[in-house]
């Protein structure tokens, strides 16, 4: 299933609210592209436009060479036309009907024959690993038994997109680690091109070969997970993806590569630029000594946080705090004192003025 | 605002894809229900108030009699001066009106104590037995609204009127004064016994919402009783109060039955009744301009509890979630509190009924002794000493052919009652938000403030003659069909509402996706899902149907009789016993319809109430 989705300048209004922004996206066959971004920020209504739920206000969608929507055209095709499978947040699955016929009901519109539509059954509750369900009512299983099953549905009907709004979202957080890797093995196996729409930046990371982050109705970042981690387009996706999250420091540049932190100087890469900044440094990229070494700032542990596999420290230095994360259960004492070190490859300087990342 | 910037296509392209585009919303099954659900309700409500409203402004043929050049079909205020002017303004309009408000305020206070304490006691104390009290409490409301009027003639009638005396007489031997026989009184008394059940509804969920952590709260302080019903308790039931009144008010201001009965021998008239003796006399237009002043009326008194209440239809915003109830202890009172209670619940529920069957065993109207019963009135062959020559009731064919009329109407009524709530369910649910949406949403709303022998009105205005493609419908069965069904729009589009919130709109945009078109959508999600709704809203509706006068009582017609409409014809000629059998016969058909509602679905009278 190779499939391209190209949505151009793509708009939509809800009264006053722009939902969308002229979004401009091309998803390559066999994406797992997720929508990321907090509450409100039109992820969830750029899948629905998608899905032909919602008709946006301007703007084209196409999948593969087909016209799907365009405004311009007054051209709309119905949401079941367009060959796509939607995961609902609350599975959606039909209260009245069993799992089987959960399954079939898209089959049955298709008039598949009955034998190709058992198994049919038999092989997505296979892929979700839930034989022996057909006969349940979807109110007889646990949310988690209820996600696989909405998953077997979409699956069952073989479409060339897979769509998902927040699917895990109403999961513990048990269930949701399995369902994590669950969905992104059927991807591998079906490399269906998938759209999936989180909140969750891990969820985002850990699943995706692509994200785009959005933020009222703007893509912010449209890049690999690994890129969108290490090089932020600018303060707002840098801010919104990692736990614990990114420090920002506010600086100036001085010198042809150094940055005044006020407290401290801080050696970066060589740019192109002068005035004020803001240094993005993940906890993780921060070396922490006990003892003071070569170019290392000296800090005040404020805070010491193990929890088990790795620990968190929050260190400050006037009224400067960073947080810090290191391997382990750290023996870091409390107020002790400890000396910082920042490998200049890992920082990320932002204009302090738009925002956006300085590149060299 | 993001700028919509379009590629640039020649002119007629873009006429065409805005076509296209506009085609392609018309057809989106909600805005299609929409549509049609508009034009049904202008059919059906909007029109019709026109008509109402133009008749009163033009010459009438009737007119010709009192002013010999009146040009027939013309403009002319002459009706509205008539009945707001002079001693025919007096007469007609101004006294009714006193009349119709001190019924409607009288019952509405009655109502409130009666229903408020019962609710008070069910839900906020120890009293024993509360769940047969919430049980009994209701059924009052089941039974045809005049049935305690038609009872309480049958106690207190005396002979002022002249004819046979009732049975307080009978046993006494001392007529009873005209205040207790007739009028304002005994109206109230039997309204009140009826619409308790509305407070008593409203107040028990309200009661049941609030948390009495805060009174508890409030008891800390050291605030005494008094003052926590006062200010916390009362203002916090204080939406559902008003609610119960609106509804109240507004029942009462359109009722005709209990007036009709208990006003009309005295010339104690009502608006209601007033109307009706308009249009008997030939006066259409004078009718109409009763029944306007009768809906502003209601409009006004309905809009002005709104503000007060701060929102509109706050009594939707009442929910019934179990919080922390705490009981109030009555101690040794407990006792005397249940037997007070239960003796005046089965004393409203079985004394009227019990006066009602015994006086259809009477051969002589007020002979009430041993000797005088008989099973002529149920079972007789036709005689011409007794009944005009009419055979007994269950002998009548034409008692069966109108009790049948009764069941079909309830049953159509009923049933395209059910079916238009879950459309307009759809189209206000799915269009959430949308002015089209909030259109039939306001719509569907009207019939609720016009007071139900006004709605009655309005459909003469508008079917007695052909309209258009309107087919006159005057004397038709069809008509009392359409009105029933119009009058029933706002619980309908209620409870459609709540059906269809229940669904919720992922279950039919999954089946959208899986390729289902609209037919299959509605055919294997929607109305699956939505029958427990629709089966309620078919039963609550039927019974509603069954026992309503006031709606229909100046639409039927010798060939469209009612069983509500025959008994008013039967008492109203002085056969008090033929028309309280058939009271009875319509008391066991709605109060068999509510025992299957109750053993059917989850519905109950709650739920038709649209709380």
């Amino acid at each position: 299933m190779e499939t391209t989705i190209r949505i151009n300048n793509l708009t939509k209004i809800f009264g006053k609210v722009v939902a969308l922004d002229h979004v401009n996206l091309v998803i390559e066959p066999g994406t797992f592209l997720t929508l990321l971004g907090p509450s409100g920020c039109g992820k969830t209504t750029l899948l629905r436009c998608v899905a032909g739920l919602e008709d946006p206000d301007d703007g084209e969608i196409y999948i593969d060479n087909t016209l799907i929507f365009s405004h311009a055209k007054g051209i709309s095709v119905p949401p079941g036309k367009r060959e796509l499978g939607l995961v609902f947040q609350n599975y959606a699955l039909w209260p009245h009907m069993k799992v089987d016929k959960n399954i079939t009901f898209a089959l049955e519109i298709q008039k598949m024959p009955k034998a190709e539509m058992d198994k049919r059954v038999k092989e997505a509750l296979q892929e979700v690993q839930m034989e022996g369900y057909e006969d349940r009512y979807p109110r007889e299983m646990s949310g988690g038994q209820q996600q696989r099953i909405a998953l077997a549905r979409m699956l069952a009907y073989r479409p060339k997109v897979f769509l998902m709004d927040e699917p895990l979202s109403n999961l513990d957080a048990r269930l949701r680690m399995d369902m994590r890797s669950e969905i992104k093995r059927l991807h591998h196996i079906s490399s269906a091109t998938t759209i999936y729409v989180t909140h969750d930046q891990v969820e985002a990371l850990t699943m995706s070969t692509n994200i785009a982050i959005l933020k009222e109705g703007v893509i912010q970042q449209f890049d690999t997970p690994d890129r969108v981690y290490h090089f932020p387009a600018n303060l707002f996706v840098a801010d919104f993806i990692g736990n614990p999250k990114v420090n920002l420091l506010e600086g100036e540049i001085s010198g042809k590569n150094t940055v005044d932190l006020g407290g401290f100087k801080i050696t970066v890469d060589t740019y192109n630029t002068t005035g004020k900044v803001v240094i993005g440094v993940r906890p993780e990229d921060i070396i922490v000594s006990t003892s003071p070494t070569l170019g290392a700032v000296e800090f005040s542990a404020y805070s010491v946080l193990p929890s088990g596999a790795d620990s968190t420290i929050v260190a400050r230095k006037g009224d400067i705090e960073l947080t810090i994360r290191v391997m382990g259960i750290s023996k870091i004492k409390m107020d002790e004192k400890i000396w910082l070190t920042f490998d200049p490859s890992t920082l990320n300087l932002f204009d302090k003025d738009d925002g956006n990342l300085i590149t060299s | 605002m993001a700028n919509l910037t379009h590629t640039q296509q020649p002119f007629s392209q873009q006429w065409h894809a805005r076509f296209r585009r506009f085609i392609h919303w018309m057809t989106k099954p909600h805005v299609v229900l929409a549509l049609i659900m508009l034009a049904v309700m202008f059919v059906m409500v909007i029109i019709p108030i026109y008509k109402l409203v133009e008749t009163t402004v033009t010459w009438q043929l009737s007119d010709l009699g009192r002013v010999p050049d009146a040009e027939v079909g013309g403009f002319t205020l002459f009706h509205w001066i008539r009945m707001m002017t002079g001693i025919f303004g007096r007469i007609y309009t101004l006294t009714p009106l006193t009349h119709s408000m001190t019924v409607a305020v009288g019952t509405v206070v009655l109502a409130l104590l009666i229903g408020g304490t019962l609710a008070w006691l069910v839900v906020r104390t120890d009293m024993p037995g509360r769940k047969l009290v919430n049980q009994l409490a209701v059924l009052p409301y089941i039974m045809p609204s005049w049935t305690l009027a038609q009872a309480w003639l049958v106690l207190f009638k005396n002979r002022t009127q002249g004819g046979a005396p009732g049975l307080f007489e009978y046993i006494v031997g001392q007529s009873p004064p005209d205040w207790l026989s007739y009028g304002p009184v005994p109206i109230i008394i039997c309204c009140a016994l009826h619409y308790y059940t509305f407070f008593f509804l409203f107040v028990s969920a309200a009661l049941t919402s609030i948390d009495s952590n805060l009174e508890e709260a409030g008891e800390l302080m050291g605030a005494n009783r008094w003052r926590i019903l006062r200010k916390i308790t009362l203002p916090l039931v204080l939406p559902a109060l008003l609610s119960g009144f609106i509804m109240t008010f507004s029942k009462v201001m359109g009722t005709f039955g209990g007036p009709n009965i208990l006003g009309s021998p005295v010339k104690y008239y009502v608006v209601a009744t007033m109307i009706r003796g308009s249009l008997a006399a030939g006066d259409k237009a004078d009718a109409f301009v009763l029944a306007i002043v009768l809906i502003l009326f209601a409009m006004v008194t309905i809009s002005l509890n709104q503000r007060l209440v701060g929102t509109r239809r706050s009594y939707e915003t009442i929910g019934g979630r179990g919080f922390v109830s705490q009981q109030s202890k009555l101690r040794n009172m407990k006792k005397i509190f249940f037997t007070v209670v239960i003796i005046f619940q089965l004393l409203v529920l079985f004394l009227p009924l019990g006066l009602l069957t015994y006086d259809t065993f009477l051969l002589r109207t007020g002979d009430y002794s041993f000797s005088n019963l008989t099973l002529q009135n149920w079972i007789g062959e036709p005689n011409q000493l007794y009944n005009d020559g009419e055979p007994g009731v269950l002998l009548n064919p034409r008692i069966y052919q109108t009790a049948w009329n009764s069941i079909k109407l309830a049953l159509y009524t009923a049933f395209f009652t059910a079916l238009l709530g879950v459309l307009l369910g759809y189209a206000i649910v799915k269009g959430r938000g949308t002015r089209l949406a909030k259109m039939v949403d306001q719509l569907a709303y009207i019939p609720y403030v016009i007071p139900g022998i006004a709605f009655g009105a309005v459909y003469i205005a508008m079917f007695a003659r052909k309209l258009g493609p309107l087919p006159s419908l005057y004397g038709t069965f069809a008509l009392l069909v359409v009105v029933s069904v119009a009058k029933h729009l706002p619980y309908s589009s209620r409870s459609g509402v709540s059906a269809m919130m229940q669904v919720g709109h992922e279950l039919e945009e999954a089946a959208q996706v899986a390729g289902a078109n609209v037919w299959q959508r509605f055919r294997r999600v929607i109305f699956p899902l939505t029958t427990s709704g629709f089966v309620s809203g078919f039963l609550l509706t039927f019974i509603t149907t069954m026992r309503e006068l006031s709606l229909i009582i100046l639409l039927v017609t010798r060939d469209t009789q009612l069983l509500a409409s025959l008994t008013m014809k039967y008492v109203e000629a002085g056969r008090d016993q033929m028309g309280n059998i058939v009271i009875l016969i319509l008391v066991a058909i709605t109060v068999t319809g509510n025992a299957i509602i109750g053993r059917f679905s989850g519905g109950s009278l709650k739920k038709g109430l649209g709380m």
